[in-house]
Order: structure tokens, then sequence, then C-alpha cells
């Protein structure tokens, strides 16, 4: 039998990822785009919440969105017929989450000349989306009504690397034991620093205040 | 689900080791993988076996895993304790002000060829 012989390697697989993520986001400083990270599971109101939100900033702001579908273009098209903006698919091709890579693949079919915002929603998983970062400038999630208040205790990460989390399906809290103020509680205690915002996407009710934080944190990045 | 995308990560450092070293066959991949890091090395293996044998240079490469203990320190008493026991709180002094020291690592340790 040929000896073996063994290299050394000692390199986490996240590594690679966290320089291609700073240099996108240096990138995107230069061309003054702002990225948004939208994650959330699946169904709890991210292509609906980004219909309203586009609504309440496309007067003010340049947008375009990146849909990363497993396998469909359902929402790229749902958000192009309902607002107008530019959309576009990305293929995950079966992957669960994006990476940067992915994501600036992504960015190479969208037009960023004068854009100020292009938000991307993220695959529907609470789990790995939030172990890779995608580049983007922020992040935020957003968790529905039926899914419980205790899901920043079930999955710490995600909410910990949050900048903003919305609480959807504000309309249906009469038939759930969903209680906002513990969720606030557990979501500080993972990250002291996020926001908490109650919106119903249906309605539109509570948007206007996302929509305000994210207007102002795309002005913040341009003045930066 | 995830397990996949892990494996094709590792793949392709393992790719580019082996081409830098001139290796024509890489026989094992060692990975270091912590208890709380969310990976299932069963699935890994699993999505390795299917993944790699399409790759010339890793065709009947084995995947071993090392599993990492994941450990916890205390912010308010400075105990370290096992995080899989005793999850956030401290079982000495109760606190929730709690941080992980390890055991989230996914990485490729060595390669045998
Ligand atoms: N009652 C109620 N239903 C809502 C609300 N927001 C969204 N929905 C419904 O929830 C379902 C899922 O909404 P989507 O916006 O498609 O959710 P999503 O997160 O984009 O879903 P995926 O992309 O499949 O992960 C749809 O049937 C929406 O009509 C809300 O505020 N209240
Ligand atoms: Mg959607
Ligand atoms: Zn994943
Ligand atoms: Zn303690």
């Amino acid at each position: 039998m040929d000896p073996v012989k063994v290299i050394e390697i000692k390199k986490s697989i996240f590594e690679d990822n966290e320089v291609d993520a700073d240099n996108l986001r240096k990138e995107l400083k230069a061309k003054g785009v702002f990225l948004l990270n939208l994650m959330s599971s699946p169904g709890s109101g991210k292509t609906t919440t980004l219909i309203q939100t586009i609504r309440l900033l496309k007067e003010k702001l340049r947008i375009a969105v990146m849909e990363a579908d497993i396998d469909s273009n359902v929402d790229a098209v749902k958000i192009k017929e309902a607002t107008g903006i530019p959309s576009i698919q990305l293929h995950t091709g079966g992957m669960c989450h994006l990476d940067a890579e992915m994501t600036r693949q992504g960015l190479d079919n969208v037009d960023l000349e004068g854009l100020d915002l292009v938000i991307l929603e993220n695959v529907g998983n609470l789990v790995c989306p939030a172990e890779f970062d995608t580049g983007s400038c922020k992040n935020a999630m957003i968790l529905s009504v039926p899914e419980g208040h205790d899901k920043p205790l079930k999955y710490p990460l995600m909410f910990s690397i949050c900048d903003v989390v919305v609480i959807n399906k504000m309309d249906v809290l009469p038939y759930f034991d969903f209680d906002l103020d513990k969720c606030k509680e557990y979501v500080h205690m993972r990250n002291p620093k996020a926001q908490v915002i109650p919106i119903c996407a249906k309605s539109g009710e509570g948007v206007e205040n996302f929509a305000g934080w994210l207007l102002q944190e795309v002005k913040n990045w341009k003045n930066q | 689900m995830h397990e996949l995308g892990i494996v094709f990560y590792i793949i392709r450092d393992v790719k580019k080791v082996a081409e830098e070293n001139h290796v024509p066959l890489v026989k094992t991949v060692v990975m270091n993988i912590g208890e709380v890091s969310t990976v299932v090395p069963e699935y890994l293996t699993d999505c390795w076996r299917w993944a790699a044998d399409k790759e010339e240079v890793l065709k009947g490469c084995e995947l071993r895993c090392n599993i990492l203990k994941a450990v916890t320190t205390c912010n308010a008493c400075g105990a370290e304790y096992a995080t899989v026991e005793h999850g956030k709180i401290c079982p000495l002094c109760g606190s929730e002000d709690t941080v992980l020291k390890c055991g989230n690592e996914v990485e490729i340790k060595e390669i045998e060829v």
C-alpha cells in the first residue's frame, strides 16, 4: 500500500464567504447601493411585506428585488406585477441558503446604475441563512404570529444577526396565544439592539414603520 | 437539507488544496464538526458520498467527522460548562448571561492523500 500523506488544512468553511461578503459590501458602498437581506420561515409574509413596502417607497427610492426561491419564479412575477419595479429570480440550485458569491451572481443580472436599494428575499429557512453573510448592509427578518413568540429562543443565531424583526400577521392575534411582550423580551435577550416592528402586511397596517426604518438606513448608508 | 450545501463548500476547498499540492486522488477528508454547529454528521457523509463520487479527484474518498464538544462560558460567575447538557442557563449560578465558547465549528481539519 502507498504511504498515506496528511495535508493539514484547518480551515472553516465559512471563511471564504466572510471575505466575499465584505468585498461585496465595499463594492456596493462605492456604487451607493444599499442591499437588504430579508429572511423568514416559509410563508411568514416576505413577499406580501415587500409589495406593501415598495408601494410606500417607490417614489422616494429606486428599488430592485431579487427573489431566491428554490425552484420557481412565482414571487418574482408577483412583485413585478404588483409594483412595476424590476424583479429577478435567483437560481439557488436547490441550495437552502444564499452566500455572498450567489448574491453577487444575482446582482450581476441587475442594472445597478442609478439604483438606491436592492432587496433580497432569502430562502425561507431560519437556520442556515443566518450563518452565511450575503454581503448585505442590513439584515431583517419576519416572524409571523402563527409561528409563536418563542422562536427567538429556538433560533438564537437568526435573531442575533438581525437589525430588525418584523412581527407580521398581527390581524390573527386573537386566534393565537402569541404574546407580543414576551416575544420582544426574547428578541432582546438575543439581540438588545434589534428593533421589533409589528405589522399586518395584508392590510398594510404598521408597514410605514418598517418602510421608515428602511428609508433612514438607505440614507445613512449613502452619507456614511 | 443544509448538509448538501456544506458538502459543496468542502469539495470546492479540497479540490483547491489537491490542485495546489498536485494530488491526483484524495483518500480521506477529515472534518471538525462542533456539537452545536447544526450539521448532522450522518447526513453530511450521505451527501458526501453522492457528490464526491462525481469528482475525479475525490472518487471513493471517505469523509470522516471528528465531533468537537460544545462549551459555554458564564459571564456572571466565570464557569465553563457543557452546552448540550445545560443550554443557555449556567448550571452553577443560574445566570442567562452566557456565551458559546466553542462547538459551532465546521472546518476541514486535514486530508489524507
Ligand atoms: N392573515 C394574514 N395573512 C397574511 C399576512 N401577510 C401575508 N399573509 C398571507 O400569508 C401567505 C404567505 O405570504 P407570502 O407573502 O407569500 O409569504 P413568503 O414569506 O413570501 O412565502 P415564501 O416565499 O413561500 O416563503 C399568503 O397567503 C399571504 O396572503 C397578514 O398580515 N395577515
Ligand atoms: Mg415569498
Ligand atoms: Zn443552508
Ligand atoms: Zn454562572
